[in-house]
């Protein structure tokens, strides 16, 4: 259940090949597709490195926040306060300044939170991230219940973000960065000491591993992924406001992770993209007669959620390794 | 502040907590016995409101809508618990947070198709309809003072049932120990069942009693839900009384941070929360 290959840490041919095929498809994208779905599949992308991060939590470490997008939410509001009025935000600036206000907070909040277990772990860092969200909520200063608008999208250094290839391809480095990033982590003697406090926290205690602060380490660096994600989400809608923050785009980011299959981190890519085309999907479904089946696409969101849950509890990427455990 | 606006505040912030207390009993028990975490349970409660929203329609009558919604809603828990949780008990956490937020956007999208996504109003009753002054300016409505008295009813009932019956004997063990109470004899099977049932009951009877203050409206159920876990883990996991203390708490500090400081209001209570389990880290009456 919970070992490497339980995890596919080592990704099987098939998945890898079905990983370079759909790199090529995506630098290829922008060609062939009207401008609609670029800006769709740039959204998947940003949604990726989002659910990237949590998995490098999630999965690898064992950590599940319902409060991870307090952070993703967070670096989109440093962008918007950024931003000029009329120009938009040098990127070498604001890119660094949002990811480090992200992991920033995650170190703060992480002190906190990694002290606590299982079910609390799940309630605190949702309580923390609740926090966030009334504070922006509630307060005019910040942007109040309305959200903040990005009028020009950040640019500078070879980079104008309000050109939609431009973003895109952007978008596409930086997951394929974080994707790279976290893949070489995994196998890391840092990341390997991440896997064993998910697999036996005493014991990896006892091995001499101070686990609190390998989690700590774990939660910032997840928090500055999000933040990742989240300055690139605020330069995309050029819009932010508490939502992002909010408790539907933690669980969001949750589900995509446990869709995909967690721990392996081309299982939360995957996810991501599939929950997206699922969502995209439902909300395009035809009438049928007088019934709209698109208007209910919650329904069959929902439906499709618990029967992951039911089917496949270790996801997409699960699926396939039953089949080849069968094979065995 | 003067007196009379005070109390009205002190009575507004037990009416809250009491109401909390209702959805957190349930919450907590469910955690405590069967160790699930049941995202859905603030659907529950929005299901309470809109069934006393229709059965109010339908008869005119909330006192009727309430008893008879009340039974509606310990049928749905125990047949929920019997086709889909009960296969969930053993499973891992995150299983469980997914199949209920899988199971919120269910239960939104058949309120959408039953009642629509408008907001809709329930009347307070006529023999309730009247106010009691208390100066020249300030009354309370006789309802909340209603409502008031029902939750303190209804948390009585419960501290009676847990804690002088003898079924209240077989979920306190439970609670405490779920297997031993099993090896001893405890048909554990249908106390869950009962549990579950007795929780969706109590979070929709907080719905209904709610309906006519605050009005019903899609999505009302998350808000709330969030607020449960507070208290719920606040209170410590499993432990009725600490749920009980726990609602109190809350229901003080966010009515009267409103009042005192609207800007950081909504925030306060989760500040209490992360101070308490600073010092306590499993809750204030952690068994």
């Amino acid at each position: 259940m919970s070992t490497p290959q339980a995890h596919l840490e080592t990704l099987p041919r098939s998945v890898q090949v079905f990983l370079f095929v759909g790199l090529i498809a995506l630098l290829a994208f922008p060609f062939a597709q009207q401008d609609f779905y670029t800006q769709t599949v740039t959204r998947m992308m940003i949604l990726a490195i989002f659910a990237m991060s949590l998995d490098l939590l999630q999965g690898i470490t064992g950590l599940v926040s319902l409060g991870h997008a307090a952070y993703f939410g967070l670096a989109g509001y440093v962008v918007a306060y950024l931003s000029p009025q009329d120009a938009g935000a040098n990127w070498l600036i604001a890119l660094p300044l949002a990811m480090l206000a992200s992991a920033l907070a995650a170190l703060v909040i992480g002190f906190f939170v990694v002290r606590t277990h299982g079910i609390y772990f799940i309630m605190v860092t949702m309580a923390f991230s609740q926090m966030m969200y009334f504070l922006f909520f509630d307060n005019k200063a910040l942007g109040g219940s309305d959200g903040v608008y990005i009028n020009v999208r950040p640019g500078g250094l070879g980079l104008d973000l309000e050109n939609k290839w431009m973003l895109y391809y952007f978008t596409l480095a930086c997951m394929l960065i974080t994707y790279a990033f976290l893949r070489r982590l995994l196998w890391s003697p840092f990341g390997r000491t991440l896997n064993g406090i998910r697999l036996n926290e005493h014991r990896t205690r006892a091995l001499g591993y101070a686990s609190f602060s390998y989690k700590l380490t774990a939660f910032t660096l997840a928090g500055a992924l999000a933040g990742l994600a989240g300055f690139l989400w605020a330069a995309q809608t050029g819009y932010v406001n508490p939502d992002l923050m909010g408790f539907h785009m933690s669980a969001h980011a949750i589900m995509m992770v446990i869709l995909g299959g967690m721990g392996n981190v081309a299982g939360a890519l995957i996810g991501a993209f599939g929950f997206e085309i699922f969502l995209d999907v439902f909300k395009d479904l035809p009438k049928i007669g007088n019934f709209d089946t698109a208007k209910h696409w919650q329904l069959w969101m929902g439906s499709l959620i618990v029967l992951v849950v039911i089917v496949a509890p270790q996801g997409l990427m699960g699926l396939l390794r039953n089949k080849k455990a069968d094979h065995e | 502040m003067d007196l009379a606006n005070f109390l009205i505040q002190l009575l507004n912030s037990v009416q809250y907590g009491l109401l909390l207390f209702l959805l957190a009993a349930g919450l907590t028990l469910i955690f405590g016995i069967m160790g699930v975490v049941n995202l859905a349970h603030g659907s529950f409660y929005m299901l309470g409101a809109y069934l006393a929203y229709a059965l109010t329609g339908a008869w005119g009558n909330l006192f009727l809508a309430v008893i008879a919604g009340a039974v509606l809603s310990l049928l749905l828990g125990w047949l929920l618990e019997k086709i889909l949780f009960k296969h969930f008990y053993h499973r891992d956490h995150l299983d469980q947070v997914l199949l209920t937020f899988g199971l919120i956007y269910i239960f939104e999208e058949l309120r959408s198709m039953l009642w629509g996504d408008d907001v809709h109003n329930v009347a307070v009753p006529e023999s309730l309809n009247w106010s009691i002054t208390l100066t020249d300016t300030l009354s309370y409505p006789a309802y909340r003072l209603f409502m008031l008295g029902i939750c303190l009813l209804l948390a009585l009932g419960l501290w009676v049932l847990i804690s002088r019956t003898k079924i209240g004997m077989k979920i306190r063990a439970g609670a405490f120990n779920s297997d031993m109470a099993q090896a001893l004899g405890v048909n554990i099977v249908r106390l869950h069942a009962l549990v579950f049932a007795l929780g969706v009951a109590l979070a929709s009877l907080a719905g209904m009693l709610t309906a006519p203050l605050s009005s019903v409206y899609p999505y009302m159920g998350s808000q709330v839900l969030i607020m449960c876990f507070v208290v719920v883990v606040i209170g410590g996991i499993g432990s009725v009384r600490g749920a009980l203390t726990a609602a109190l708490l809350v229901g003080l500090v966010d009515t009267f941070g409103k009042v005192l400081l609207p800007q950081f209001a909504s925030m306060l209570v989760y500040v209490l929360m992360a101070l308490v389990l600073l010092y306590k880290p499993e809750g204030l009456f952690k068994q």
